[in-house]
């Protein structure tokens, strides 16, 4: 049996390797991060944004997302001409749970959080309060923007802290799609009044 | 120098790389077995729960009470698990069928929801209702950026369980922990009696 020495680091002959499995199947791709920001935005081939058909779905998560204006939306829209225009139309539908901090609850659908064929801007985190401990979270799942056969599905949950008489806790879901077989290629972020005063959206893709 | 003898050209214990990792990392799972409790402490066992990742999820297997008809429940610590008792305000919904067909619908559940309580917040509702070996729950919880000293500690979980005989439960949980200090450590348990089997498993996503 020969000996050998290895006098570098380097493997020329192997044939045959172990298992590596610890890589996973979720990739971390982008993460804005708001400062008094008006827009965060995303756009394939931008500042290092993957968002076309490489991942056959992608989520974005939203941290602690704080507006500078008092029970305002984080809204969103998307683009196919790489983020000149963001107005895609959407068809939409949202619900949400509400409990107060003095026990009032809601439970139902939200009419003014939906869209019917609309180019606006969707509503994804609703009423988020202005208090400096007040914030929305949540994540919301884009599958298959590059297609060009199908429309674009999404799906979002949230939780935001909303100020009132009694500050609140709302659970919200929306869900819809982007009704072009064009490819999605930017998504865009910001809020329905004022500016993203702080927190961050990362943008990750699912193999 | 060493010498390095080999015996065959394959290299079989590889297990990591220089290559980029997944953005999902496994942390710690906990497995019931007649447990009181399970806890994640931030710093104990290998459990990490800081700022290392801005959102926390615990998945939840087939978590089986020793009690029927009980609730598995949480809360959490910012003095590293001495106490658990941080103030909630959340809500709880859920939609339902009876395997029979015989019945369906959407309720908000005012009796299990909380508001600036500090009593454990109920993740999921009768669990094993009728005592049945089968029946179980499982579900996620997320956490986010429970490090926080600027914000509260947002949390959502969802349940599917198998309520009694014949019903199936979707339950949706959440809420705010309101505070701005860290929290530090999470604690699991049903309302009564122990946590028969099931586990419970910690992972960090990262966002860099």
């Amino acid at each position: 049996m020969a000996l050998i020495k290895l006098n570098n680091k380097a493997v020329s002959n192997a044939t045959a390797f172990g298992s590596i499995s610890s890589l996973g199947s979720m990739t971390f791709i982008k993460k804005l991060t708001a400062s008094g920001s008006g827009t965060l935005s995303f756009v394939d081939g931008a500042s290092g944004v993957v968002l076309d058909d490489t991942y056959k779905e992608y989520v974005f998560t939203f941290k602690n997302i704080h507006g500078s204006a008092d029970n305002s939306d984080l809204t969103f829209n998307g683009s196919t001409d790489s983020g000149s225009n963001y107005n895609t139309v959407k068809t939409t539908t949202m619900f949400r749970a509400i409990h107060s901090e003095g026990g009032d609850t809601t439970l139902g659908y939200d009419t003014g959080g939906d869209l019917a064929q609309s180019t606006s801007f969707q509503s994804l985190i609703r009423s988020i309060g202005i208090d400096n401990d007040q914030c929305g979270v949540g994540t919301m799942q884009l599958f298959s923007p590059s297609s060009s056969v199908f429309v674009k599905h999404f799906i979002q949950t949230s939780n935001s802290y909303g100020s009132a008489a009694n500050d609140y806790s709302r659970n919200q879901f929306f869900a819809g799609y982007m009704n072009t077989t064009s490819a999605v290629d930017s998504i865009r972020f910001q809020m329905s009044s004022g500016n993203i005063d702080a927190g961050d959206i990362c943008l990750y893709g699912i193999a | 120098m060493a010498l390095v003898k080999y015996n065959n050209n394959s290299i079989s214990a590889v297990t990591a790389t220089g290559l980029a990792s997944g953005a999902l990392t496994h942390i710690k799972t906990l497995t019931a077995s007649s447990s009181g409790t399970l806890s994640f402490v931030h710093g104990s066992d290998g459990v990490v729960l800081d700022s290392t990742y801005p959102i926390y999820k615990f998945e939840f297997i087939n978590i089986h009470p020793a009690t029927a008809n009980t609730i598995f429940q949480f809360q959490t610590s910012t003095n590293g698990g001495s106490s658990y008792g941080v103030t909630y305000t959340n809500t709880v919904f859920l939609a339902y069928h009876k395997e029979n067909g015989s019945g369906s619908g959407l309720n908000y559940e005012a009796g299990r929801d909380q508001a600036q309580s500090t009593a454990f917040a109920n993740l999921c509702a009768e669990v094993a209702r009728s005592g049945e070996a089968d029946q179980a729950c499982s579900g996620f919880l997320e956490l986010y950026n429970p490090s926080s000293t600027t914000f509260v500690k947002h949390c959502i979980s969802r349940f599917i369980k198998d309520a009694a005989t014949t019903d199936m439960f979707d339950q949706y949980q959440a809420g705010y922990m309101n505070t701005t200090t860290a929290i530090n450590a999470v604690r699991f348990q049903m309302s009564s009696g122990n946590i028969d089997a099931g586990k419970i498993k910690l992972y960090g996503i990262k966002d860099s």
